[in-house]
């Protein structure tokens, strides 16, 4: 009991930074009916979770960061829940975050923008920046976040923790409120590697209510390896071009000396298709999200605006009204982009891209490298508003983090020091449901690189 | 100058499954409205479709019944379009990448005789909700027990040349559907829906002419004539010197006219994609081979088996073979010892009439049809007299031959009783045996009829002609 307290004590000490949506009092009360009802002997008993507000719960309302989800009460609950529920976690309330996920800065949620928690005036990152404010400012241990383009490592980078995003199938997208359905997943923030990977283990697994969750058992976790002697790991040069922040390579070239010294062999490699994954990307999301949300027309649930007119008006109001400027912008382009005369144009031509994109990784995994070590973003967190008005410079910030959601392939975010007060991120890439390999590399570099010292 | 009709049916086919599609929810038939949902079927956020095993299996038998080819990979795709009764704001059904392709359907065409219509195509998806639109003053009522109930798509050829020949296209369909089992086809439940794509040509021209389609057409009754309502309007605009639109039309059958849909629901751009959430549909040699394997023998070669095997004539073996049910009580009536033509006369006549008039069933059992039949051939029970022990049977059940004894209806061979029935009938007919010997022959039915009328048809009909032809010549 007193620990159900002290959690929602803990959460609601960060209310400043705008990252819980749940209002305390229901977090206290929920807390406590949930302590109460935990088993013992679960895995995670009494880890409080976090949860990102696109992920179904039966303890709080999903809303998306969306207005035309207003107070919306799922029925059901997503299967990763009914998981950590079942290892005795606690639902620790619903994270802000980007409407619909759509966004890398947290900006454009219907409910205000996430503070960051070492600078006010900056950005945490997004979609998921509320999961991964709350986790960097020690409110909870762990946090779910969902990804569609980086959505989890972006945040994690800015903020200085740990982010994962799985294999493509290894977690039950089930009670995920969809994006872009080939390139979600749920992942998850850790203060650490362990505590990522452990909420990691618990959510994965087969599903029968998610089609594209593979029939797997759950990911084993790895030990913390002595070193990483026996490991190849591939640096792909496209994504340390000259123009990168010099910030961020220095951190990087710090972290990659590190794991040389821990006797990683480290082998430049090339991924061609590189350049093409951010305009990949945005045909691909865009075009799946445009029919993903067309379900919110306020005929069913949420609000309905202006229901005195005809049906085109309804949807007119409804939609326009009920949806953000950036939701609205991916919508409009994904319509486009599956329309008749333009789908071949764009949406075939971004399959067939993405097809190439995914076999630039099969090739240099198949040429004996084991894991990929990349910068996650190519910058620090950025200040709030700076890149509101330029959506192109926005999704540039996806651009390190994009093709592992194409490739369907499992990435870290580890912290890898600081600039100038500012956590950077690096990330390791593995090869599909090989998290096992890669997490064990991330224990190494956490264990080596000083998170918190300047690089 | 004559006129052709081109007409190509899309036929949407309910798939008798107990769970929908991609849930678990229930398609019983007449529940209260939005009793049978769930997150998935009402599109609500975060829910995911599972593909339901059952109605693919029934699919594939319905493809190999129609001779299509079944691809071992097939995709889903989006139809992506807004309506309220449409939960997701799409349907999951399949595009570019078809279940299945390249079949055939026989079937007997009233003014052309055997025509083989091809099959397009035939690929799975899901049906929406039901908008109920007179039920409230102000508004629309939506039920969404029906979205996400499983269906396939039947896309016919421009093979059929009138309107008569699309019904008949159709029922032959159904019939077959019927017959392997995979939907009970009832149009009046929505289970059989119907689009017809329709354009005519000034007989001699090959190239196809711009079309309309025809949707809205809810009975059987109603197929034949929505067509020619259609094609009558099309020929007469041609004549008149106008041309044909591409357009959708809805049959209004109380007024038995078609009228334009409005425009705003017509020329959509369904944006169709591969559906993300569930991955190809992969189907293995040995789940197909087992589908043929659950087909029951279809109507067409079963014909043609009644006509080998029971030299019936091909019209008769259409008949027998209408239904799987009439077909399998002929086969028993025939096994019971019956004479097969014999059998098919009297399934096609007394049998059927009986069924019809008692829900299709057929009421006497096929062992004592075999014994009526066999009365009859025995020269036991006249005809007439064995279709009141039919009745009789049918009715109250029981053993052919104890029911003709209490009836009193065996029948009577003994000469000297029917003479006396003969001599009975010609003296009170004086005037008709005047003229029968003067040459007027033809009238000996008519007192053999008088005969049987006064035996109450227990008279020997061979032996009444012989006592009468005597006493007349004598």
């Amino acid at each position: 009991m007193s620990d159900a307290k002290a959690v929602a004590d803990r959460l609601v000490k960060a209310k400043r930074l705008n990252a819980l949506l749940t209002p305390p009092k229901d977090l206290r009360k929920s807390l406590l009916a949930q302590a109460t009802a935990a088993r013992p002997t679960g895995v995670l008993y009494g880890m409080p979770v976090a949860v990102k507000d696109n992920i179904c719960t039966l303890e709080f309302t999903t809303t998306c960061g969306s207005r035309i989800l207003e107070g919306y009460q799922s029925p059901y609950e997503a299967t990763a829940i009914t998981k950590l529920k079942a290892a005795g976690a606690l639902i620790a309330g619903k994270t802000n975050c980007d409407e619909f996920a759509m966004g890398s800065s947290t900006e454009y949620s219907v409910y205000g923008r996430v503070l960051h928690p070492l600078d006010r005036t900056r950005v945490p990152g997004g979609s998921s920046g509320g999961s991964a404010a709350l986790v960097a400012a020690g409110a909870v241990p762990a946090a779910l976040g969902s990804e569609t383009g980086g959505s989890v490592r972006q945040p994690a980078a800015f903020c200085g923790v740990v982010g994962i995003k799985p294999t493509y199938g290894r977690v039950s997208r089930c009670g995920l409120v969809a994006f872009g359905s080939s390139l979600d997943q749920i992942g998850v923030f850790g203060r650490s590697v362990h505590d990522a990977a452990r909420v990691l283990s618990v959510i994965s697994g087969r599903d029968p209510r998610d089609a594209t969750c593979e029939d797997r058992d759950p990911l084993r976790l790895p030990t913390v390896p002595e070193s990483l002697q026996g490991f190849v790991i591939g640096l792909p040069k496209e994504y340390f071009p000259p123009e990168l922040d010099p910030v961020v390579r220095r951190a990087c070239d710090r972290a990659i000396r590190m794991m040389k010294e821990l006797g990683a062999a480290m082998r430049e490699v090339s991924l061609p298709h590189t350049a093409y994954a951010v305009p990949t990307y945005y045909v691909i999301a865009p075009a799946e999200a445009s029919s993903n949300l067309a379900r919110y027309d306020g005929v069913r649930y949420g609000p309905r605006f202006d229901g005195n007119t005809d049906l085109r008006g309804l949807y007119r109001a409804t939609r326009g009204e009920g949806f953000g400027p950036e939701v609205r912008r991916r919508i409009l382009v994904g319509t486009y982009v599956l329309s008749a005369g333009y789908y071949d144009a764009y949406y075939r031509r971004a399959q067939q891209m993405r097809a190439l994109i995914a076999q630039d990784f099969r090739n240099v995994f198949d040429r004996g490298v084991d894991l990929l070590f990349t910068p996650t973003v190519p910058s620090p967190a950025f200040k709030a508003g700076e890149k509101l008005a330029d959506p192109i410079a926005m999704y540039m910030s996806d651009i390190f983090t994009v093709t592992a959601n194409l490739a369907g392939l499992p990435a870290i975010s580890v912290p890898i020091g600081r600039v100038k007060g500012l956590p950077i991120g690096g990330q390791l890439i593995g090869q599909a449901f090989l998290e096992d390999e890669m997490i064990e590399a991330a224990y190494a570099l956490e264990r080596v690189v000083p998170a918190t010292d300047e690089a | 100058m004559s006129w052709e009709t081109i007409i190509g049916l899309e036929t949407h086919v309910q798939l008798r499954t107990r769970s929908k599609m991609f849930c678990g929810c229930s398609t019983a038939f007449g529940a209260p409205p939005n009793t049978q949902v769930c997150p998935v079927c009402l599109g609500l956020p975060g829910a995911l479709p599972a593909a339901n095993g059952a109605a693919i299996g029934l699919a594939v038998r319905g493809a190999l019944a129609l001779g299509c080819t079944v691809h071992p990979r097939s995709i889903f795709a989006r139809k992506n379009y807004f309506y309220p009764d449409l939960p997701k704001g799409y349907q999951i059904s399949q595009f570019d990448q078809p279940l299945a392709t390249d079949g055939t359907l026989s079937f007997v065409a009233p003014e052309r005789g055997i025509v083989t219509a091809t099959i397009v195509r035939l690929h799975i998806e899901e049906d929406a909700g039901k908008s109920i639109h007179d039920r409230f003053a102000r508004g629309t009522g939506i039920d969404l027990n029906r979205s996400g109930v499983p269906l396939i798509e039947i896309v016919g050829g421009p093979d059929l040349r009138s309107p008569a020949e699309a019904r008949a296209y159709l029922l032959t369909l159904k019939q077959l559907l019927e017959y392997i089992g995979i939907s009970d086809c009832d149009m009046e439940k929505g289970s059989l829906r119907v689009d017809a794509n329709v354009s005519v040509r000034r007989a001699g021209e090959t190239a196809l002419s711009t079309r309309t389609e025809v949707k809205n057409i809810n009975s059987f009754a109603f197929v034949e004539k929505a067509l020619t309502v259609e094609r009558d309007r099309q020929i007469a605009l041609v004549e008149s010197g106008g041309s044909v639109t591409q357009q959708t039309l809805l049959y209004d059958s109380k007024e038995n006219a078609v009228r334009p849909q409005r425009s705003k629901e017509e020329s959509h751009d369904y944006r169709y994609f591969p559906e993300p959430d569930l991955p190809p549909l992969v189907l293995t040699l040995e789940f197909v081979a087992e589908q043929q394997s659950e087909l029951p023998e279809l109507p067409a070669a079963k014909r043609d088996r009644f006509v080998a095997t029971y030299a019936l004539s091909r019209e008769h073996a259409v008949v027998v073979t209408s239904s799987r049910a009439v077909a399998d009580y002929y086969e028993n009536v025939v096994r019971a010892g019956a004479e097969p033509q014999a059998a098919a006369n009297w399934v096609m006549t007394e049998g059927l009439a009986d069924a019809k008039d008692h829900q299709e069933q057929l009421r006497v059992a096929p062992g004592a049809l075999a014994q009526i039949i066999a009365l009859v051939k025995g020269g036991t029970l006249s005809h007439q007299a064995a279709k009141k022990v039919f009745g009789e049977v049918a009715a109250k059940g029981g053993e052919p031959r104890n029911i003709a004894e209490s009836l009193g209806l065996i029948q009577v061979a003994d000469t000297n009783v029917v003479a006396a029935w003969v001599t009975d009938v010609l003296g009170a007919h004086p005037t008709e045996v005047a003229r029968y010997k003067k040459g007027e022959v033809k009238l000996l039915p008519f007192f053999v009829g008088k005969v049987m009328r006064l035996s109450n048809g227990k008279a020997d009909p061979k032996l009444t002609q012989r006592v009468l032809e005597e006493k007349l010549s004598a």
